[in-house]
């Protein structure tokens, strides 16, 4: 049997299913809503897969298994929402500085604190790219669809392993639980990549050395290289360093690891933006709602288009920059106070930009788009 | 398994000589320590590849660096739950934390009675010099009450931990303690905790010289090592259980051994049924 099959899923079954196709076989987590289904799926499938589940004692130990997982050379991840993914941050930190494969979901619901557990929010944009102490790299993808929830979380756990870092797929509680057909294809047909591992001479080995493509060799304990990981600023040689030279140095590459491969990184769609004269700027389910405005809006005479950046951050500037280049206006719907906005406005300036903003713990409606661009148009 | 249990035991043949001079001040107990968790390694035979040593934050974290190993140097209290994803993603591994009293008892507390409780197969070893030596000196979970540090000013009035009987409580299958002046004994409890198949939790009384004897008149190494002699109380003076917590005035030894399932070998068990199931529908 060669052919996919089709499956309705809800976008934390999809995430779970997509994370077992890409070879994810550990999963450490800790319950909270609206993400526990992804670990209640884990725990079914992992040990039939020759992986192992385990719920931990909290979040912050929960990455800190996953990444002791991957250190031994499994592909791990966790999944959580909001109040444990602020608990993540630590450790969040460390994956990024001592470049451990890992990734992190996170469900986001309204916030802040406790906030509203089974109500959607998109408060958490800001946090995952800003959230843990330092200058540090970091990629996040928003997919916005159970199938791209599938499909993304493939991505992210590839992207991990080819640049060696945290990935962190952030959706929100409506398509977390939201019920659509996904196309799941053949288990042997999915695109997977693997991070590269050392091997060779054992005295010689940089465990930090530069490369090419700024992303350094792992070596698996086990293989003899016996290498020293810390999250203190190292060396090539792994071994920490206050010297000023060698640790900007350090710091620097971790920064130009993901800058310099933007173009492997970034992903966008874009929806009727030939002619339009207004751009939404729009992420996950809001993004849903926005493209079914632009259909109405369009059908009103309106010029109306939409950017969606499906890779977060690094934020696809470039793309926003072109897409941006003739509109009047771009308008940024989002659930939450104003995060998306603030990125917007720092790639094509504060002056064409508008907000669409709800926190009441309720979706963004069509509706809501159409009133606020009718607004603005007139 | 290799071929170095017959040979003598040199501790250069387990260090990164590339990284002396060491940090740590003259006279701390923590080097004492590390020798001995080497020796047990070499009596036992352990394979330097497959040894991976996981420590935490603080003085006790940085001695891992030493070892020619697999060596992480994770975050503050968490040793314990990188350990956990390490050993049930490579139970080849032979899988040592070392943490101290701060980053074991305070901040990786909760860490340590939930892998007392899961009993998988790793040795901690609590290096315990009753002081956050590494950020100059503070007041931490097992400092003995009237004790001067940099946050109790006027002695410290807070009751300490007692580690083991802590780590016995929450089911940890080997629980022992051990003093830094009985070298060939503390490698003694440190080889049976490794061979012990469970969780081992080793308290190890270290010495804090520099910002703690000082502070306290407690004298230099030779004074401080020395009463470690008088204030440790031998196994043979019974269960010290019933009475009140003094530190250095603890049981030794081998404390608690008990048989209890190891989780690891427990889930995969587990895992191979629904993998058989699962073959068996197919």
């Amino acid at each position: 049997m060669t052919t996919p099959s089709l499956a309705s899923l809800h976008g934390n079954r999809a995430c779970a299913a997509g994370a077992i196709a890409a070879g994810c076989r550990f999963f450490a987590g800790y319950p909270i809503t609206p993400s526990s289904e992804i670990a209640e799926q884990m725990s079914r499938e992992l040990p039939r897969a020759e992986g192992v589940f385990i719920q931990m004692e909290d979040e912050i130990s929960s990455l800190a298994a996953v990444i002791g997982a991957s250190l031994g050379g499994v592909k791990a991840m966790t999944a959580t929402s909001g109040p444990g993914f602020s608990l993540m941050q630590e450790n969040l930190g460390y994956a990024a500085m001592t470049e451990v494969p890992c990734v992190i979901i996170n469900v986001m619901r309204g916030g802040p604190s406790t906030g509203m557990p089974t109500r959607p929010s998109q408060s958490d944009i800001m946090q995952t790219r800003w959230g843990t102490h330092g200058d540090h790299p970091v990629i996040v993808v928003a997919p916005a669809s159970v199938q791209e929830i599938y499909d993304e979380t493939i991505r992210a756990f590839n992207l991990a392993e080819e640049f060696r870092t945290p990935v962190i797929v952030l959706y929100d509680e409506v398509i977390a639980h939201l019920l659509e057909s996904v196309v799941l294809p053949q288990r042997d047909t999915v695109p997977t990549l693997t991070r590269k591992w050392a091997s060779g001479e054992e005295t010689t080995f940089l465990p930090y050395a530069v490369t090419e493509d700024g992303v350094p060799v792992m070596a698996r304990p086990g293989d003899g290289h016996r290498v020293h990981v810390t999250g203190l600023t190292h060396t090539p040689d792994g071994f920490p360093t206050q010297r000023p030279d060698l640790a900007a140095k350090a710091t620097q590459r971790l920064l130009d690891k993901i800058e310099f491969n933007r173009d492997r990184i970034e992903r966008n769609e874009t929806f009727d933006l030939e002619d339009a004269d207004v751009v939404i700027v729009a992420i996950g389910i809001v993004a849903r709602a926005a493209r079914r405005a632009v259909q109405e809006l369009r059908s009103a005479g309106l010029r109306v288009g939409l950017f969606r950046p499906v890779t977060l951050w690094p934020f696809p500037e470039e793309a926003l920059r072109e897409a941006a280049a003739r509109a009047k206006c771009l308008l940024v719907p989002e659930m939450n106070a104003g995060q998306l906005a603030l990125e917007v406005e720092r790639i094509v300036g504060p002056d064409r930009v508008a907000r669409l903003n709800r926190i009441d713990g309720e979706p963004i409606a069509p509706g809501d788009i159409v009133r606020r661009i009718r607004e603005i148009a007139a | 398994m290799n071929d170095t249990l017959e040979a003598p035991f040199d501790v250069k043949d387990y260090l990164r000589l590339e990284m002396m001079p060491h940090f740590m001040c003259p006279g701390c107990g923590h080097g004492i320590a590390l020798r001995c968790l080497l020796w047990a390694v070499h009596e036992l035979g352990i394979d330097k590849d497959k040894l991976a040593v996981v420590c935490g934050i603080g003085c006790s974290g940085r001695v891992g660096a030493y070892i020619d190993a697999n060596t992480f140097h994770t975050t503050h209290g968490r040793p314990l739950a990188f350990a956990t994803g390490l050993k049930l993603a490579r139970p080849d591994l032979t899988v040592v934390v070392i943490t101290g009293d701060g980053d074991c008892l305070a901040i990786g507390g909760n860490h340590l009675i939930h892998a007392c409780r899961r009993n998988l197969d790793i040795t901690c070893l609590m290096l315990n010099n009753e002081v956050y030596a590494m950020t100059g000196g503070q007041v931490s979970p097992t400092t003995a009450i009237d004790r001067l540090t940099t946050t109790t000013p006027h002695g410290n009035a807070e009751p300490t931990f007692d580690a083991c009987r802590l780590a016995d409580a929450a089911g940890a299958s080997f629980v022992g303690r051990e003093v830094t002046r009985q070298a060939p004994a503390l490698k003694n409890v440190i080889k049976a905790g490794l061979a012990h198949e469970g969780f081992s939790f080793i308290e190890v009384m270290s010495d804090c010289t520099e910002i703690y004897g000082r502070k306290n008149d407690l004298g230099e190494s030779p004074e401080m090592i020395m009463s470690q002699k008088s204030d440790m109380r031998p196994e043979a003076f019974g269960n010290v259980a019933d009475e009140p917590f003094r530190a250095n005035r603890l049981r030794a030894g081998i404390i608690a051994q008990r048989d209890r399932p190891e989780y690891g070998s427990v889930y995969r068990l587990r895992a191979a049924a629904e993998q058989a199931k699962a073959k068996a529908k197919s």
